[in-house]
């Protein structure tokens, strides 16, 4: 007996577009968190993300971890509008994605790799 | 009585923005909660999501408002290098410098995930629309993606508060 959560979803919109957007999710954060503990590990790198000399390397890490969020979604959006994916399995990716995101923009943690 | 611009500016980033966006969750998760077949009639599932439409949009424009005003006018503010600056302040004193290294920190990094966050939030919603009652797992997809979104501008909230508190803008 179907239970009232097993609704009929026949006739719905493909999920692939949405695949993308929680795959963007992950990437962008993973982008943001990778170029926040590279950073700490270079200063030559850190100082290269500088452009805004007001903002200071901030602005290169939000800036690049923007724009792996969007320009990812465009891209996968592209690549998945039509595709039926099994969308669980998108989902348990992109929360590893984001729980690494989340490691790598807590400050004890990058703050390990800091240049001596 | 007057705030000074940097005053002001870090009200609208704080309390005005940050704030509103904090304050219209618990009506977003409530909508997303009650998005069942069993809780909705037909007549109310478009009413229902059309709120939610509007709400998750709202939200995922407030963030992204939050944290460019807070990188790109508060930020530079906090961290000039003048010996007044609350950073510099924090970091002159051993036991204030943690506010900086720890708190600051993480609030000027994590922050930024949670446009991301909710802007996939708003997108599911916009994307199904009346049709996300039949999808439930992403319905619960979005309510994590949601809950993501307000756990991680807590964090970014609380400490920026508490840092403001130490050393405030002025």
């Amino acid at each position: 007996m179907a239970t009232p959560e097993a609704t009929d979803t026949s006739g719905t919109k493909p999920n692939g577009p949405v695949a993308a957007v929680l795959l963007a999710t992950g990437i962008g954060g993973v982008v943001l968190a990778a170029l926040t503990i590279w950073a700490e590990a270079s200063t030559g790198f850190k100082d290269s993300l500088a452009y805004d000399l007001e903002v200071g390397p901030l602005s290169g890490k939000t800036i690049w971890g923007t724009a792996a969020f969007f320009g990812s979604w465009a891209i996968l959006g592209l690549a998945l509008r039509r595709r039926e994916v099994d969308l669980k399995k998108v989902g348990v990716v992109a929360a590893v994605l984001v729980g690494l995101a989340l490691v790598g923009t807590f400050s004890l943690f990058f703050e390990l790799f800091t240049e001596e | 009585m007057e705030l000074t611009t940097r005053e002001f500016w870090a009200l609208v980033h704080g309390l005005l923005l940050g704030g509103a966006f904090l304050l219209a969750f618990s009506g977003g998760l409530a909508g997303f909660y009650s998005l069942r077949p069993e809780y909705v009639t037909p007549a109310g599932i478009h009413e229902r999501v059309r709120r939610l439409t509007i709400g998750t949009t709202t939200m995922a424009v407030l963030v992204w408002l939050t944290v460019v005003s807070g990188t790109w006018i508060v930020y530079p503010w906090y961290r000039e290098d003048v010996p007044d600056s609350p950073r510099s302040q924090l970091l002159a004193n051993p036991d204030t410098e943690d506010w900086h290294t720890f708190a600051f920190e993480w609030k000027e990094h994590v922050a930024w995930l949670a446009p991301m966050l909710a802007t996939a939030t708003a997108f599911i919603v916009l994307y199904y629309r009346d049709d996300l009652i039949k999808n439930q797992t992403a319905r619960r997809i979005a309510i994590a993606l949601f809950v993501g979104a307000f756990g991680v501008a807590v964090i970014a909230g609380v400490l920026g508060a508490l840092v403001t508190k130490k050393a405030p803008i002025t």
